[in-house]
This record gives C-alpha cells, structure tokens and sequence, in this order.
C-alpha cells in the first residue's frame, strides 16, 4: 500500500435539503467481466463478499459488501477500499482457468447517500427510470443517468438511496443532487 | 363600463384586499382574482394595442385562449413578456404595464398604422420591401425588426430556478373539469395509477359557472366531492396550475406546473416540467367558444359570452351595465340569463337564427328580456370601450335596423373542442356538421407502440356539448383508458348518447353574411396578429388555396395564442372565399406546447453551475488556484497554460515550453483514456484494431500505434502497454476515451463476438502526470523508491514501483522529445503525487505546463495530433506514418480501404513542415496558392496549414502542412494568403524541426 492518504473525489462534502446528501468515504468497487453462469464467476463474487449472486437488473447486499448486477457479462463488486488490491488477485485466482477478469475500479469512481423520505422524487427529478417503488424496489439497481451524465443508484430502504457516478463529475452530481434537494421544491408525490 | 358586482364572485376572498399596478398606477383586487378580473374590477377595459394596427384592445376571453390581454409582468429579473392576463393570478405587489405602446396605451404613435390599414393588407411585407434588393439588408429589415414583437425581452439573468421531474403513470388525464375528473375517478377504481393535471387553479372546469346540476347537487358541491374522492386515494395524484403542454409519441407528455408564479416570494423553484410516461392519456381539455366576425368585434368591451359568464360568476365583474348579447346558438343564451339573474340590465338578445333558440330562449323571454331572431350586429362603435352597437339582419348588407347604446357585448359563434393535445400526436379530426366544428375522430387515435390507442378525449374535448353526454363520455374515457392500461374496471362502459335539448346552432362566419368591404375590413378573425376578413379573402383571391400557405401569408393563427379563437373562423371564411367546403380545408397543424411554456422549464436545473457537466481531473483543483487558463477538451477542461502574475497567456506558453526543454515539466495527462483490453483473444483483437503490430509486443514494452476508421481514415493515436501475457493498455486520445471503447465493445459485439476479449475503461481510475525534462530522472530519483535509470527504464518501457511512497507505474514515453516519464497512479493519490512532485522539483526549476506547450513541443518533433493534422479525410499515409502500417498482417481496420484508387493516388497531399522566410507565424489553416482557377472559377490550392505555433525554442515561426507531392519538394517556397490582407511565404522542409536524432529523448 501507498504512504500517503487517498482521497475521495470531493472530500466526503454534504449538504441538507429535502434529504441529505453525503459523499461516500472510500469504497472499493471490482468490475468483473465474465459470463454469470460460470461457476467460477460466481465464486470470486460470493466467496469475497458472502453476498449471493444478484438477478438481473439487482444488487445483493451483505453487510458492507455487495455484487450488482451491471449486464449479462459485467459484476459490480462493493467491498472495503483496503481489500480490494488483494481481492482483485484472488479473484482473478478463481477465475484463472475461465475467460474472465477482475479489474480494480474503486478510484474510478464516486458514490453519494441520499436519506430522507423524499429519495426517489430528488432523484426523479434527474432520472427519466420510473422510481416509483413498484417499478424500482428495495434491492434493484438502475443504470441510467442523472441530467446530463450516467449513474447508477439503487435504494437499501425506504428512505435510503445510493448513487454511483464518474469520479471526474462528482462535483457535478453533487451539485445536481443538491439543487434538486433544494428547500421548497418538494413534490409530495408517493 | 367595467365594475364589480356586490354578491357574484365564487373565487375571491373579499376579505383579503391585494394592490398592483398596472402601468404604474396603483389598484386593488382580491384574493382570487386574475390580472384580468381585477383589471375590469377597476374600469380597466383597455390592457393593449394590438399587434400590427395598434388598435384599442380589451380581454376578450377568461382563459388561456386569451389574445389581447398580455402584459409585461415583473421587472428586473422577473420581467416577463407577453403573460396572459387571464391566467395570471393576482398577488400583492404584481406589476404589469400594457404592451405596443408608445408613449402611453391611452395614447400611441402607432395607431396611425390603423388609419393606414387599408395600405397594410395581406403580404404587404412581401409586396413592398422586394425591391430595391439591396434596401432588405440594411434598410427594410431593421425597420421591420424594429416594429416586430409584441413585449420586450428580459435584460436580466433569470431570478428564478426551475426542475423538471419525470413520472410514469397508468393513465394521464389531462383537464380537471366535471368530464376529467370523471374518467380519473372511473380509472382509480379500477385500480389504475391516476394523474390529473388541471392548468387553472381550481378544480371543474366551466361546469360550476354555468350553475348545472349533477348527481342532484349542484356542480360546485360534486366537483368538490369527487376531488376529495380522489385524493383520498393513494394511487391518484392531483394536480393544479398544471398544463398538459404536450403529447408526443409513446405516451410521452409534457406538463407545465406553476408553482410560485401567484406567489412570487414563496422560494423554491418557479416551474416545474413534468416529463410524463402514461400508459393511457384521456384529453378532457373542455371546449373554446368562437367569436363573431362582424364589424367592431375587437372594441373593448366585446367579449365572449362564455367569458362573460366567467367573470361574473367566478369574481364577480361585468364589463357594462348595458350589455347585449349576440349568438347564433342557444348558449349564448346561459350568458344573458346569469347577467339577467344578477341584475345586469340585458338590452337585447340578437339571435342569427330566424327561428331563434330552444327552451333557453323561452327562458329569456320568460325573464323578460327581448329577443331578436334573424338579427345580428352590424358594427360595435366607440373606439376604446363599446358605445354603440348598430343592429343588422343575419343576412343582410349591414344595413343598420336600430342603433343601440350599450357598453358592452356578449357574442358566441357555437364552441369548438380543444383538439390541440389529441392531434399533438397524430390524432385526426372530422367535421361535425351539426355544431359546425371539428372534433377528433375517434376511430383514428394517435397510436403507441403496440397499434392501438394511446390518446383518448373526453367530455366536451370529445365534441359533446350538453352535461349528460359530457358526464357519461368521461366515464367511458375512464373506462377505455384503465381496460387498454391493463385494469378490470367495475362499472361496464356506458353508451354515450346526447338527447338534444337545445336548438341547432347556425353557422355564422361573417356577420351579417353579405357584408360590404367597409364591414369585413373591420371584422378581426385574428386579434392578436391582426387579421380580418378581407385579409383572408385576399389571400384567396391570390392563389393562397392551402390553409398552411393561407395562414403563412396572412399569419392567422400564428401568435402566441396560436390561433385558439380564430382558427375555425379563419378557416371557414377562406373556405367561403374559395366556394369549398369547410371539411375540405381542413385545419393548420397543431402543435406543442398548448400555450408559450418557459424557456427555463424546459431548461430545467441545467444552469449556472450545473449548465454543463465539466469533468475534473485529480489535479485541476491543483491547477485551478495556481492561475490554469481553461480551455474545453471534450468535456473535460485542461489547462492551456498556468499563467503566473504579471505574464500573458502568450508569455506564460513560452516559458512552460523552455523551461520543459530546460529544466523540467509537470503535465497533468490524466484525461488520456486508458482501456485495458484482456483475454485469451485481447492480441489478434488489437492488431486489428491497430494498423501496426500488437500482439508482438512484449511484456513490460510500449509501442505507439494508430488506428482508422473501416475507412482507412486515421482516427485516433496512442502508446500501447502490454500489462500481462493476455492484457494490453490502450492509451487513446482525450477525446478519444469514449468513442474508442465504444468503437471496441461494437466490434466485439458484433463482428468478433466469437473472440474472447474484455474491454474496461480504466481512463478515471488513474490519474496520469507527466514527468518531462532533462531534469525530469533527478527530480523522481529525488522523491525515490525506484530504479529509473536508462538500464532498467529504457525508452518505451514501462515499470511498477512506488515514488515518494506512493505506488505508480512509469512509462518511459516522450511526447515533446525531451526525456520523459508518464506515471500513473490510484486517482485518489494522484494529488498527493502531484504535490510532492512540485514540492521537490522546486530546486530543479519545476513548473507545470498546459496544453498549449504540449501542442508546441510535439510540434517541434514533428509529431502529429489527432484533430490538426487529421481532420476525417486523412489517412496515415497522408502523414508519411508508413513505417506504423504493418505489412505482415493479413488485415486490419482499414486496411483494404487503404488500398481504394483515390487513396493511393500519389496527387494526395502529404505532410511537410513549413518555415516562413520571415520567421513569422503561418495562419493556422491557410492555404497555399496554386496555379490557375478551377471550374468554379476558385483558385487552385496545392497545401493547406495543419498546426502553426511560434517556437520558443527556436525562436520561430513553425508548422504542418499538407502539401501536394511535398515531400519531394523540399526547398520550395509556397505563398499563403492569410486574412489579414498580407501574404505569408514559407518554405517547405522536413516536419522535425528539434532534435531529429531522437538524443534527447532517449538518455
């Protein structure tokens, strides 16, 4: 490991609105590329994260740890920041004798909470997905965007969302997360 | 004249006493109230001039169909031109002042236009400013820019912010009178998610004003009831001040909510743009009474009769004292009984019909006011508010039978269905001959995706006009709309039928129909834009038989009110005028928004700030407080040089250059893409994609490659790592990043899909700095923790390792020709390196560099960039890059279309570098002067200049180009005209211009 202190895009910045908006700490994020249905596959993602494998279009949760489903060939891997050089390896270990490759992603990225009751109207304010909770519900992961650049988002509870974005436009996110948070613009639809 | 009545007014709080001023002067309305109502509550019945003839204009409607009453509303960063005084309601501090006027509305210069009006007929603009040709520049089309528009544009930045918010819903329903609220409630029983969008601010429509009775209450009690129904229920979402603005395809809908415009203080944002997925969409947007086209119908003081009705019941104001109303149906006869009912003296009822109306006229009679059958107006006199009206027969010249003297005028001629948001998408109309309008066609919907019916149309939007057929028409809407959205409604679908209870209605285009010139000129079809009836007969009299083309020439309908009061009117006259029938005339295109929405609702949050999303690199927060000047790349900004104090931009690139050939360079190279390609295929995949060799690279190796589009065009350059036995990482261009990866992944979706190769973007993962410089081994080997030397770290390799503690890993790269190390790192330590780099490097003269001296140094080796010297149409050959086109592979990506005629033609201009003989700088893309002129009499051209720049290091002009058979005319000098009138001379040479040896680079 590096000496020196790592960083996440905007320095873990927040704001108050409708709900708050926090810029995640560090998370360590693995893509993997790979056909789903091999064995070997799916053992790098379950054995690293104790999550079991996501269906389509959804995120499995355990603990800290998490696999998303991105597409029919492409894993999201969340786990601890510090894990993830040596997780990558043993990955790759597992699935050595396949076609397909674990990369490490963590810095790549951003991620943002958003809790407050009104997550989904902030974020269907940005985001053409249908968020109501019957078309996105706890445990589904939406690739979209959000205006103007692409993210993925997902809610853990009623009242908790996530948003992964590009590192280079979290300011941009953030700033766009907070504008539709802003004071007086509720929408007070379900 | 205007006033308000004591005990009319459903609307209003006379409690609640609000003050605005109307072109500066000072008036009180009440809660409840719009602009337009509190107008007329204060005599105010002049609130414009009209567009083209300045003429008195007074309001003429009570909704959003309204033509003359638009105001500027606000000031400063709240003015706002062109706002409907109908649908503006009132808050405390509104200010408006009256539009197309000057110097005041009482009296303006330009109503002269008036008096001129017979020179101002149809095209005039066409007619007249033809000839001279040359006047249209300078002189006509000033002028008529200058007398165009009707408000003024805002000077100011908008104060207000804005939002969209997008939904998705089973069925939409657009219009919240008794026929919407109907078909919502019948849908949400059904079980279907309901939205309701009604664009005024209160709930039912015209239902309540005309003071029927539904269910046995009456309509004001029901529509209450059922919209506290509605919200009871948890899958229906109600919404007021909300405008269904458009239906477009796949049941997507806009729809425009106000939210802060009646209370301008409130914070939050002002609008917000509903982005609407509907599986079903009902229309039930009601109806639009039509005027009449006599003479004098746009006084002050002539209004519809349904608005009429409006004002006074919903706020309580009339616009005379002595009214008379003239209809040719029996609704007009509603008007005449409520203003009777609330002690208005009601002068005459003149019914066009000679056989008058049905029990409504037994009604009036009965209440004791005199009916006229088979008589209309002839002329309404009196300039800015009604005076006199001069009774005439129907079908008559306009010969006057009796004079009246009246101060205002109630008309309708019949009603027409809102149809605008039905045909937004395809729906058709048909002609119902009975009400004289055109209705949607039921049976040729605008269709989704599956061929069947998306839009559906209920109430009076469907053509009915009596309350049972309305009622029952919003039910089946309801029931149509949730069965084709999936849901088992309870109820059964009823039949709608309508048991006419009212006479037939007459036809009335021009009132009285043989009305001379004199008469026609005066009868406005189109208030806001100005056009009468003889405009429109002139149009057809000079061949205009296309009701597009009519509306073009005459711009009928083609104001900010599109036409939602003279459309049918208009229509029907040229039909008149050109002896066909209406049907066959047809209708001008309906389009979106029903009504001007704001430029910031459809911007959104997409402002200031947030216009634009700006990519930042680790270091630009670095780069940004020691003085970066920006430029865009892509979406990203690089610096394009940091400009220290007291220095120029220009000052500041000639420095960054000499000091990286000098001492030692920091470029922040981190937006270059990095796409690590891996697989058991991953190196044949890349020696296709690459013209040269890839897959021979070795592990711990570099090899800078190119690619090209199918069409052997060069696209995009970089160095390429291979990282493990099956794994390569492609660098690719700035702008390139995306395109690359995407161009990869399309390839291996669909041509190789067999090959056993992953692509990921990695470009965000690392931050990227170039370390270059003489200095540049000193500086790392200050910091430490690695072996750099030339041994271990020859040119074109790469190593991992950790510097200052930080682990990277060095590719010993050059693009400036000095000695060079690229280093990635973990994004999230990229500053951290960066910093100790600029700490450390201070003893060896350190500084960062921008884009700019980039572009110099690799200039100064000749090296190319993707997007100077490449422009779509350049091929590496072009370029003298032979030596990176393989010849021992089979293919690759252009490879064959290499091989075309045209592209082996040995008349295709190659690079060459170019010196000026003055050591002057050549203007970037100037071309150099061949001999002769070609077909299109052009002077012949034989090279153009790729990339100029002044080289400090030379202290010279130096550039690219492309040139004709230049390689083999070393030597030769060539005359390029710049725009500056002079004519630069330079002379070709070889394109490296420093270090051609490649010593520098490689110690």
């Amino acid at each position: 490991m590096s000496d020196v202190t790592t960083v996440t895009a905007l320095g873990g910045v927040s704001y108050e609105g409708l709900v708050k908006v926090s810029e995640a700490p560090l998370q360590g994020m693995i893509t993997v590329r790979g056909d789903l249905g091999l064995h070997s596959v799916a053992r790098a993602a379950t054995e690293l994260t104790k999550a079991e494998m996501p269906a389509p279009g959804t995120i499995s949760v355990q603990g800290g740890n998490a696999i998303a489903w991105m597409s029919p060939d492409e894993l999201l891997i969340l786990c601890p920041y510090a894990e993830v050089p040596k997780a990558v390896l043993t990955m790759a270990d597992t699935m050595a004798a396949d076609f397909a490759m674990a990369a490490d992603v963590s810095d790549a990225r951003a991620m943002f909470r958003l809790e407050g009751a009104a997550v989904r109207e902030v974020l269907a304010k940005l985001t053409p997905a249908d968020l109501s909770p019957e078309a996105c519900p706890v445990g589904c992961l939406r690739r979209s965007r959000l205006a103007q650049v692409p993210a993925a988002f997902w809610f853990s509870d009623a009242a908790t969302a996530h948003v992964i974005c590009f590192r280079s436009v979290a300011d941009y996110v953030f700033a766009l997360l907070k504008t539709a948070a802003q004071p007086g613009s509720a929408v007070g639809i379900g | 004249m205007s006033y308000r009545l004591r005990d009319r007014g459903r609307l209003i709080d006379r409690s609640d006493s609000i003050s605005f001023t109307f072109d500066d002067k000072t008036y009180q309305g009440y809660a409840g109230d719009t602009l337009a109502s509190a107008l007329l509550a204060n005599d105010q019945m002049l609130v414009g001039r009209s567009f083209k003839y300045h003429r008195p204009r007074g309001i003429v409607a009570a909704g959003a169909e309204e033509p003359n009453a638009l105001v500027n509303l606000g000031h400063g960063a709240r003015m706002e031109p062109n706002q409907r005084a109908t649908t503006t309601e009132l808050f405390d501090g509104l200010t408006a002042l009256s539009q197309n006027r000057w110097p005041s509305l009482d009296n303006d210069v330009g109503a002269v236009n008036s008096y001129l009006s017979r020179f101002l007929p149809a095209g005039f603009y066409y007619k007249t400013f033809l000839y001279p040709r040359a006047f249209w520049k300078s002189v006509y089309e000033p002028f008529i820019r200058q007398s165009a528009g009707l408000g003024r544009a805002p000077e100011e930045g908008d104060a207000d912010s804005y939002e969209h918010f997008h939904t998705h819903t089973d069925v939409l329903v657009i219009g919240g009178g008794v026929a919407g609220i109907q078909a919502a409630k019948t849908a949400a029983e059904a079980g279907a998610k309901v939205l309701l969008l009604e664009q005024t601010a209160c709930w039912g429509g015209r239902t309540p004003v005309d003071g029927d009775m539904i269910d046995g209450t009456d309509a004001s009690a029901w529509v209450t009831e059922q919209i506290a129904a509605l919200e009871a229920m948890p899958n229906v979402t109600l919404r007021l001040r909300a405008m269904g603005a458009g239906v477009y395809d796949h049941g997507y809908v806009l729809g425009y909510e106000r939210l802060t415009d009646h209370i301008p203080e409130a914070g939050g944002p002002r609008h917000r743009l509903w982005r609407i997925r509907a599986k079903q969409i009902i229309t039930a947007t009601g109806a639009i009474e039509r005027p009449l086209a006599f003479a004098g119908n746009d006084v002050p003081g002539v209004m519809l009769a349904s608005a009429v009705r409006d004002f006074q019941e919903n706020w309580g104001v009339v616009p005379g004292r002595r009214m008379v109303v003239a209809t040719n149906n029996d609704d007009g006869y509603r008007t005449a009984l409520l203003l009777n009912a609330a002690g208005v003296e009601v002068l005459r009822i003149l019914d066009a019909r000679d056989t008058g109306g049905g029990a409504l006229m037994q009604a009036a009679k009965e209440a004791g006011i005199r009916v006229d059958c088979g008589r209309g107006i002839g002329k309404v006199s009196g300039g800015k508010r009604v005076k006199h009206v001069q009774i005439c027969m129907t079908n008559g010249t306009g010969g006057a039978m009796e004079d009246l003297d009246c101060d205002g005028v109630a008309m309708s001629g019949g009603w027409s269905p809102a149809v605008h948001l039905w045909s937004h998408a395809g729906g058709k109309l048909i002609w119902n001959e009975d009400y004289a309008n055109f209705a949607p066609d039921l049976s040729r919907a605008p269709t989704g995706a599956d061929g069947l019916p998306m839009v559906r149309t209920a109430g009076s939007a469907s053509g009915w006009m009596e309350l049972p057929g309305v009622l029952s028409d919003g039910v089946a809407a309801g029931v149509d709309a949730a069965s084709a959205a999936g849901f088992s409604p309870a109820v059964s679908r009823p039949k709608v039928i309508e048991t006419p209870t009212e006479a037939p209605m007459l036809p009335v285009w021009q009132m009285p129909a043989a009305a001379d010139y004199r008469l026609k000129a005066k009868s406005w079809l189109d208030f806001q834009n100005d056009v009468k009836v003889t405009d429109v007969e002139l149009a057809a009299r000079e061949g205009f038989e296309s009701v597009e083309h009519t509306k073009r020439y005459t711009t009928l309908g083609m104001a900010t009110d599109q036409g939602k009061l003279s459309n049918i009117n208009g229509l029907a006259v040229l039909a008149g005028a050109l002896d066909t029938p209406i049907p066959q005339v047809g209708t001008t295109t309906f389009r979106p928004p029903y009504t001007p929405i704001s430029m910031g609702a459809i911007a959104g949050e997409a402002r200031g700030e947030i216009f634009q999303p700006v990519r930042k690199t680790p270091i630009h927060g670095w780069l940004d407080r020691n003085g970066a000047d920006w430029e865009p790349v892509g979406h990203w900004r690089r610096p394009y040089a940091i400009v220290q104090r007291n220095e120029t931009v220009h000052d500041a690139v000639m420095r960054e250059v000499k000091n990286t050939r000098e001492n030692v360079g920091l470029l922040d190279a981190s937006t270059l893409g990095k796409l690590l390609v891996q697989g058991p295929d991953a190196g044949r995949f890349l020696d296709m994609l690459y013209t040269n060799m890839m897959s021979t690279l070795k592990v711990g190796r570099c090899r800078y490659g190119l690619m090209c589009s199918e069409n052997g065009f060069l696209i995009d350059d970089g160095v390429v790592a291979r990282v493990g036995q099956e794994s390569w990482l492609c660098h690719t261009t700035t702008g390139g990043a995306d395109r690359i990866h995407a161009m990869m992944e399309e390839w291996l979706q669909t041509e190789w899909w067999d090959w056993k190769v992953h692509v990921v973007n990695l470009t965000e993962q690392y931050a990227q700095i170039g370390v270059v410089g003489p200095k540049a081994r000193l500086l790392l080997e200050k910091l430490g923790g690695m072996d750099l030397s030339a041994e271990t770290l020859p040119f074109m390799a790469w190593a991992d390792g950790k510097i200052g503690g930080i682990d990277v890993r060095v590719y010993r790269i050059s693009f400036s020709g000095e000695l060079s190390f690229e280093i990635a790192v973990k994004a999230g330590q990229g500053l951290a390196l960066w910093e100790k780099l600029a700490v450390a490097g201070a003893e060896f003269g350190v500084m960062p560099y921008g884009t700019e001296a980039l572009h110099i140094m690799r200039a100064e080796k000749g090296f190319i960039m993707i997007g100077d010297e490449t422009d779509g149409t350049v091929i590496p050959q072009d370029l003298g890059l032979d030596w990176a086109l393989s010849k021992k592979k089979t293919d690759y990506i252009g490879k064959r279309a290499q091989e075309r005629r045209h592209m082996t033609d040995p008349n295709r201009w190659k690079l060459v570098g170019l010196q000026t003989l003055d050591g002057s700088v050549l203007p970037d893309g100037a071309y150099a002067l061949g001999e002769g002129i070609n077909a299109n009499g052009q002077r012949i051209t034989q090279g153009r200049v790729t990339s100029s720049y002044h080289s400090p290091t030379l202290d010279r002009g130096i550039a690219m180009g492309l040139v004709l058979h230049g390689p083999d005319r070393m030597g030769e000098v060539l005359e390029f005209p710049g725009t500056d009138n002079s004519t630069y001379r330079a002379q070709i040479v070889s394109p490296v211009f420093y270090d051609p040896e490649g010593e520098k680079q490689n110690v």
